[in-house]
């Protein structure tokens, strides 16, 4: 395990938990011993802006920022914003990313700008492996539209080489206490979410 | 015990370890951390947030000199502001140690310039350190210390947004007991008339002689060799991004930056075939190696403009010929819309700000969530300077234009607090026309929501009595002054087009609080009757994030509204202005 290095990058839009789910991979990547910088850039982009958070686990890190084309696992917690980014995947890396739509006010008041159409099958076209999960439907049925962060940490978890106690610990000790029945409950939707079509991405344990 | 630690948080627990009994600041992107970890973590410290960096400044002069070890934050422009202090204390010198945080932010995430503060510890003679990760930001903090009490000086310490912003793996430990320090008189070092300030200056001088001497064998600067021909002199993030992409080449690795061990960099030099200099921003290694006669090259490869990554590092090696490949993207990248930040669904702002967009008057903006009203489709601002430079910008528009063009100003409560209080007295002395809009949200809010003078509590929580900002204004000789619910539409523009009117500086204050802070504020949402919606999108233009193009369209294709029930606070704006009032309250429909 400690010859391997994980390069994660977290996208999504100022609200959705980005900095929260970054933090907990990185603590459960800590606990596993192994060593980890994480990166975020906040500030105004907490007003519905994009927000972005580098992780990086390895036996030993440097830059505490992924280089463009070195992403190992890229997450999208809104499908536009993924697409954004998958330009700074390496082709074998694999896209975990949600169907939430959130079309920002430029959008809708310009013509100048367009959502993209099926930023799914964008996805698809440009990167080998991508897992979509509907994980905005799923937080849905537990009753809290901001249990998407979670849903898909729980589908990371399946290709990250740490134990299951390891998360559920962290998130435990991360999450505001009452709400960490149902982040559970969100994280186990996500490990046993099963990808339709073509064969899985490979392992990397 | 092994943390997992932001820098900010890490500089926080260095600060408790070291046996710091102060902490100040006024909050800043991205500094702001730091002083909110102190209030929660390590509340045995005295912890307060200051109206503004200056005065943070000067407080932390006083408990130095007090005896006690004492830490200020700020953000880069925010040591602008505690300029004048600083460069007469780098001539006093402390009693307890003195450590100040510039947290400067390369790349603009959340500022106005990028100015790099490692040329003001030099403008000031002072000495800085340069963390590279969290654990160095806390190891770096507590050495601080001891060169602050050593030397006599006041120490920088100068973050940059990656390092502030990262986690990193931290081993902590317990706090220090430092020797207690008393206070004692001495007006020949602490008062600066001309007579006294003339010998420190020599103290100074010679401060920075015994500081070169001290960089030549601090352990902070250190040489990590590989066998390599090719040398690198680094620090900060910068190192991190050369050691990433070149972990072959020998490394003279900067850790205490001013003044720099140039004797053992000239060694260093001299043993390799080629040295670079790998800093971000401003050429302030590089330019001081050169001076001293020494052979590098930096900025000609990498850059000085915005923040360096380990692609930029890469290139700039490839470039200068010491690495034959970097990093090339297979994926191409995808050329989307844009995603501004924007002001939140029931923002107070939104509200004044369709009423001065209504009246095409000129506008002077200022630091803080309203800045965002500069954005597409809001385009509700034409300046924004620094803190607190509206209400003097509104000034100067006005005597040269004259007041029948109208000029307003915006200014955020904290922002008012920090530095346009002195600005509002010269409007009132010079007898200016201008307009100024305080809009009073009763937080901190583009920070996260930090308490100031007018919020009732202090950062460590104790409730205190809150500043009245009308109060304030009358007394510094303000005759108009109106409050006004910037929720309501009309009467927001009629009040501001009454007191534009007015000869003579005019208050205007909002009455809303920011929705999020202290805590979320919703209301019942509004719904849109698709039947009465025009499709006119007078309601897009007003930049709501609850409002959204439905998949219905009107007759020429243009698409009727929707809102997002879960995101509107139902603040009424959008009802408000709605030409066909389709906008209803949600419990309308239900009934309908
Ligand atoms: S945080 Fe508060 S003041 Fe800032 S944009 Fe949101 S509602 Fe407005
Ligand atoms: S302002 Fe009213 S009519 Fe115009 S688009 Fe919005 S909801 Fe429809
Ligand atoms: S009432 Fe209208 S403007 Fe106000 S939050 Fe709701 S949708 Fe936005």
């Amino acid at each position: 395990m400690s010859e391997q290095f994980y390069n994660i990058l977290i996208v999504g839009v100022g609200g959705q938990g980005v900095l929260l789910a970054s933090e907990i991979i990185s603590q459960v990547a800590m606990n596993a011993g192994m060593d980890v910088k994480k990166s975020e850039i906040h500030g105004m982009s907490q007003r519905g802006g994009v927000v972005t958070s580098h992780v990086r686990i390895g036996k030993k890190v440097y830059s505490p920022t992924i280089q463009q084309g070195e992403v190992d696992f890229l997450m999208g917690f809104e499908k536009a914003e993924a697409l954004r980014f998958v330009g700074w995947m390496k082709k074998t890396g694999t896209v975990v990313v949600s169907h939430t739509t959130l079309v920002p006010a430029i959008v809708t008041s310009s013509k100048e700008f367009h959502y993209p159409e099926d930023a799914i099958a964008d996805l698809k076209n440009k990167a080998h492996n991508v897992i979509d999960v509907e994980a905005d439907k799923i937080a849905g049925e537990l009753g809290n539209p901001r249990l998407v962060n979670t849903i898909l940490i729980g589908v990371l978890a399946n290709l990250l080489p740490f134990e299951e106690k390891l998360w559920v610990d962290v998130i435990k000790s991360l999450v505001k206490e009452k709400f960490v029945a149902v982040n559970l409950q969100a994280f186990a939707r996500g490990r046993e979410f099963i990808w339709g079509g073509g064969s899985p991405p490979p392992r990397r344990n | 015990m092994k943390q997992l630690l932001s820098g900010n948080e890490a500089v926080a627990r260095g600060a408790y370890e070291a046996g710091v009994k102060m902490a100040v600041g006024y909050p800043g992107t991205p500094s702001t951390e730091i002083l909110e970890t102190m209030a929660e973590r390590h509340r045995s410290v005295y912890s307060q947030w200051s109206p503004n960096e200056k005065v943070a400044f000067e407080v932390g002069i006083g408990a130095s000199i007090g005896g006690a070890r004492t830490l200020v934050t700020m953000k880069h422009v925010g040591l602008n502001v505690a300029a004048d202090p600083l460069m007469t204390f780098a001539y006093t010198g402390v009693n307890g140690g003195f450590v100040f945080v510039s947290a400067d932010d390369p790349e603009m995430h959340s500022s106005q310039n990028e100015q790099d503060n490692r040329i003001f510890a030099r403008f000031a003679n002072i000495p800085f350190l340069e963390p590279a990760d969290s654990q160095e930001s806390k190891d770096m903090l507590v050495a601080a210390y001891e060169i602050s009490e050593r030397f006599d000086t006041p120490v920088m310490l100068r973050m940059t947004t990656r390092i502030s912003h990262t986690m990193g793996i931290v081993e902590v430990i317990e706090p220090l007991q430092p020797q207690e320090r008393k206070f004692v008189k001495n007006p020949e070092k602490y008062v600066m008339i001309p007579s006294n300030a003339k010998v420190r200056h020599v103290v100074v001088a010679q401060r920075l002689i015994d500081l070169a001497k001290y960089s030549e064998q601090t352990p902070f600067n250190y040489i990590e060799s590989n066998g390599s021909k090719v040398g690198i002199i680094s620090g900060g993030v910068a190192y991190q991004y050369a050691k990433e992409v070149a972990p072959q080449f020998d490394y003279y690795k900067i850790g205490f930056g001013y003044p720099l061990p140039l004797e053992g960099i000239r060694q260093f030099v001299a043993a390799h075939d080629i040295t670079l200099v790998v800093e971000e921003l401003e050429p302030v290694y590089e330019d001081q190696i050169k001076a001293a006669g020494v052979k590098v090259e930096g900025k000609k490869y990498f850059g000085a403009l915005g923040e360096l990554s380990p692609s930029r590092v890469a290139k700039g090696l490839k470039e200068a010929g010491l690495i034959d490949k970097v990093v090339v993207p297979e994926i191409t990248q995808e050329d989307l819309f844009p995603r501004p930040p924007v002001l939140c669904p029931g923002c107070p702002h939104r509200g004044a700000f369709m009423a001065l967009k209504k009246l095409g008057v000129a506008v002077t903006g200022d630091i803080g969530c309203y800045t965002l009203g500069v954005l597409k489709p809001l385009n509700a601002l034409d300046t924004c300077i620094c803190m607190g430079a509206s209400i003097g910008n509104a000034i100067g528009m006005e005597k040269v234009q004259g007041s029948a063009t109208g000029t307003v100003a915006v200014i955020g409560d904290s922002t008012f607090f920090h530095s346009g209080i002195t600005g509002l007295l010269d409007a009132v002395y010079n007898q200016s026309n201008v307009t100024v809009i305080i809009l009073d949200n009763r937080a901190t809010a583009m920070t996260g929501g930090q308490e100031h003078p007018g919020t009732g509590k202090t950062l460590m929580g104790e409730p205190v009595g809150r500043t009245d900002i009308q109060e304030l204004v009358r007394a510094l000789g303000v005759k108009n002054f109106e409050e006004v619910d910037a929720y309501d539409f009309d009467a927001t523009l009629s009040c501001v087009k009454r007191q534009m009117a007015t000869p003579g500086p005019s208050v205007i204050l909002t009455s809303r609080p920011c929705v999020l802070m202290p805590k979320r504020i919703m209301d019942e949402p509004y719904q849109i009757d698709l039947e009465l919606c025009n499709g006119c999108s007078a309601c897009f233009r007003i930049s709501c994030p609850a409002i959204a193009a439905s998949t219905e369209t009107n007759e020429r294709g243009h698409a009727k509204a929707i809102i997002d029930e879960t995101l509107c606070t139902g603040c009424t704006l959008c009802a408000q202005i709605c030409p066909t009032e389709a906008i209803l309250l949600k419990s309308q429909f239900a009934k309908a």
